[in-house]
């Protein structure tokens, strides 16, 4: 028999006690942009190059000296940390946005410090990122739409390759994009059932499953490409993508026009799938089941719910979603499979699934974070040689260690995700 | 009693007959992979109806002719006209199932005690900084060089595990998460040193991030002469596998290992400090990794890259999970991946991509760890409740 323990405060955020991490991870960071970045920056002007030629309304561009910029960043990012220092002195929540908001000056800093003497293309970085992290946000969603109903699913890169996989190779045979897009989603929503019905009706561990699963569809994958795809390419594996959509009057905006506004259509589901899967979740009488389902699922039994239907079908959608996300990455992005291309990806949703506290808002900024450090590797490596990138790409895996060691006491996981339900 | 528990015993009291099925219902779907998207069968298809058994017939020889090859590549090559052309393959199964056993071994420790390291890439890159270290930067005598290069990889390793496991303990975190991060942060420091003139990059070398090979003093020495490539690494592997059956069935503290693997509530009650065993038990596991680390770093002639890593932390998993957790498992589950990998050269020769290897590797470990699925498929019966 399980028993799920029910940890006191995990319903209600007011009942936890406020910890010192959130301003002190800010203050650390201020510090570095105050210091590092902006006392002892680097000299030379750096331009924000903030809208394209030919949008509606035309800014001009940003031109102030590096370190100037960082001292002026870094001190309100202090203010930042001061603020949420003062909030835990008086025994309240820091809320996300002054993080959110502190992370995007932070990233600001960075990209001034790396651009001294140079030209920081704001919305090519932007855009880059959304597109880069797209895969994740996707991959992360699924992941965290298991995770709530209490199915820990470590197959988010298998998920992701599948339908990597499934949408160039349909899509190039049939011709056809939507073809593949679908192909994607259903074939990977199979993957999920098979790890749902191990998990939930076999009682297979979750985690073992999920890295077994991983391995297999590896080496499926990479069988399949180095067997087939890689000597008949034209007929196999040559989907293009789909065509970009600017959307009217919205992609002339400055800066967030071009990045957000002038995408595929993997990039515009994403915008629409992140906030209805948090309605569904949030606001709906299934939501609420499928979260009592993940918090307790004897006390979901008692009143009613089928517990093990609820999770198989919230698994198996999830992992449609996560399959739309591999999609993203061949007929969404690059046009082709390769060898591995979820590349870890998966992995990285599966931290940011936690570190968004499953919330799918939260979730898709702590995505972007990946997304940013990714594409800032390879423009840095451009505009500024000799930086040493491995330590702009381990920020985002430093923070997310730093967040699952700091949140883990405050009990913010679905209650009984991982264990699975004997009911008796 | 405990769910997990309940299942890693299942998973651990793995019935022979499950095994045998589970193995060979992996080689048979893998020959299905590698005879439908073979290039000579795919010629066939246009006169599938109409000459079934050509198409039937070319399918049977793939599936013969691409495990002749594995065999040819891993145990014996038969048709060579030198004996050390005819015993090379089973020297290099031995030489590449040896990480494989050892870091299988600490993967495996860490299942008896509950913890699922997921990091073995981490502390292997870990363990290689320290040995990589030693080994070129440091001038000793022969012997002693190599002596501290081990305990220096295992100290780096066990450090990085022990940080996972105290992480675990004082906060909670999860360790699959903590370990994947900890993955790709160690695999950037590690490049970074790599990258870095003064740290680890090559004397002279150019932009690529690589490393001096290590001095000729630290290098593993050679079992077999020249001839072969195979060193002492297998010889160390075994005697891993004596301190790890030691360890966990003989010794107090791998008795303590097992209870809180078993129940950690129930341990909590008999007084052990289950916080403090997740420490010193993730530290364990990762100093088996420790000693792969050394083998790789050690055991080669010419300048490292990151990619010395091998996957080899993530395929402690699968050999841990084939292996049952027990040490004759895991040296038996090693040399049998070991096989696989010394085998796919000569898969690649004749047409046949090796990575069907992976698919086969996948589905046996995933037919053992699941053994309600077999069981559903073939009808077994349930083993009696305890």
């Amino acid at each position: 028999m399980t028993k799920t323990e029910v940890t006191p405060g995990m319903f209600s955020l007011s009942e936890v006690r406020p910890s010192w991490k959130t301003p002190s991870v800010l203050a650390l960071f201020s510090g570095i942009v105050l210091v590092l970045f902006g006392f002892l920056g680097k000299p030379g002007d750096v331009t924000y190059n903030l809208s394209n030629k030919g949008d509606i309304f035309s800014v001009p561009d940003v031109v102030v000296a590096s370190t100037f910029a960082n001292v002026v960043l870094g001190t309100l990012m202090l203010l930042g940390a001061v603020y949420s220092a003062w909030l835990t002195i008086r025994e309240k929540h820091t809320p996300m946005w002054v993080s959110l908001v502190a992370g995007l000056l932070g990233a600001t800093g960075l990209l001034g410090w790396l651009a001294a003497g140079n030209v920081v293309p704001v919305s090519f970085i932007l855009g880059s990122a959304v597109v880069l992290a797209v895969p994740i946000i996707l991959g992360a969603l699924g992941g965290l739409m298991s995770e709530r109903v209490g199915v820990v699913n470590i197959a988010i890169e298998g998920q992701l390759l599948t339908g990597a996989f499934m949408a160039a190779v349909v899509g190039t045979i049939t011709q056809n994009l939507w073809f593949g897009l679908i192909a994607a989603m259903i074939s990977s929503a199979i993957l999920s059932m098979a790890l749902a019905s191990l998990a939930v009706k076999y009682l297979v561990d979750q985690i073992i499953i999920g890295v077994l699963i991983n391995v297999l569809v590896i080496g499926i994958t990479n069988f399949l490409y180095s067997q087939w795809l890689a000597s008949s390419g034209e007929e196999a594996n040559f989907p293009g993508t789909f065509d970009i959509i600017a959307i009217p009057y919205l992609s002339g905006l400055p800066i967030i026009g071009p990045a957000l506004f002038e995408a595929r259509i993997t990039v515009y589901l994403t915008f629409i799938l992140v906030p209805l899967v948090w309605f569904i979740l949030f606001r709906t009488k299934l939501g609420l089941r499928a979260r009592a389902v993940g918090e307790h699922p004897t006390a979901a039994d008692t009143v009613g719910i089928n517990v093990g239907r609820t999770r198989f079908w919230w698994v198996t959608l999830g992992g449609a979603i996560a399959g739309l996300g591999g999609a993203a990455l061949t007929i969404g992005n690059v046009g082709a499979f390769g060898r591995e291309m979820a590349g870890g990806l998966g992995f990285i949703a599966l931290a940011v699934v936690i570190l968004g506290r499953w919330q799918p808002f939260y979730v898709s900024a702590a995505a972007l974070l990946f997304g940013f450090a990714i594409i800032l590797r390879v423009w840095a490596n451009g505009v500024s040689p000799g930086i040493p990138t491995d330590f702009i790409t381990m920020v985002p895996y430093l923070v997310t260690l730093i967040a699952v060691a700091g949140f883990a006491g405050k009990v913010k996981a679905p209650a009984a995700s991982g264990q699975p339900y004997i009911k008796g | 009693m405990n769910v997990e528990s309940k299942i890693m015993r299942e998973i651990l009291s793995a019935t022979y007959t499950r095994i045998a099925i589970s193995v060979l219902l992996g080689f048979a779907i893998g020959s299905v992979f590698m005879a439908v998207f073979n290039e000579n069968v795919v010629a066939t298809y246009e006169t599938l109806f109409s000459n079934p058994g050509l198409t039937l017939q070319t399918a049977g020889q793939t599936i013969v002719d691409g495990y002749g090859a594995l065999f040819k590549g891993s145990i014996i090559n038969l048709s060579a006209d030198n004996p050390v052309s005819m015993f090379r393959p089973i020297t290099e199964t031995l030489r590449l199932a040896a990480p494989l056993i050892m870091a299988g071994l600490g993967v495996a420790l860490g299942f008896r005690v509950g913890l699922f390291n997921v990091g073995g890439t981490g502390q292997l890159v870990m363990g290689l900084l320290g040995a990589t270290w030693v080994s070129t930067r440091m001038e000793l005598p022969y012997g002693l060089h190599m002596v501290l290069a081990l305990v220096v990889a295992i100290a780096f390793s066990m450090g990085t595990g022990a940080l996972v496991g105290f992480l675990k303990a004082r906060t909670g975190a999860h360790e699959v998460i903590v370990t994947i991060m900890m993955n790709y942060i160690a695999l950037d420091l590690f490049t970074w040193f790599l990258r870095t003139p003064g740290l680890l990059l090559e004397e002279g070398g150019g932009g690529n991030p690589k490393s001096d090979p290590p001095a000729l003093t630290a290098q593993l020495p050679r079992l077999l002469g020249d001839e072969f490539k195979l060193n002492i690494g297998i010889l160390q592997a075994l005697v891993a596998a004596l301190v790890y059956w030691w360890l966990m069935e003989r010794s107090t503290i791998g008795y303590r290992f097992r209870m809180v693997g078993h129940n950690s509530n129930a341990a909590r009650a008999a007084g052990i400090s289950v916080e403090r065993t997740y420490v010193w038990a993730m530290a364990a596991s990762a100093a088996f990794i420790g000693i792969a680390a050394a083998n790789q770093g050690l055991g080669e002639t010419g300048g490292l890259t990151s990619s010395i890593q091998a996957n080899i932390g993530f395929d402690a998993i699968t050999v841990a999970l084939l292996g049952g957790s027990r040490a004759g498992g895991v040296v038996i589950a090693g040399l049998v991946f070991g096989a696989f990998k010394a085998g796919s050269p000569s898969m690649q020769i004749i047409g046949v991509s090796p990575e069907v290897l992976g698919i086969i590797q996948a589905l046996i470990v995933l037919f053992i760890a699941a053994p309600p699925l077999i069981r559903a498929v073939f009808h077994l019966p349930k083993p009696e409740a305890k």
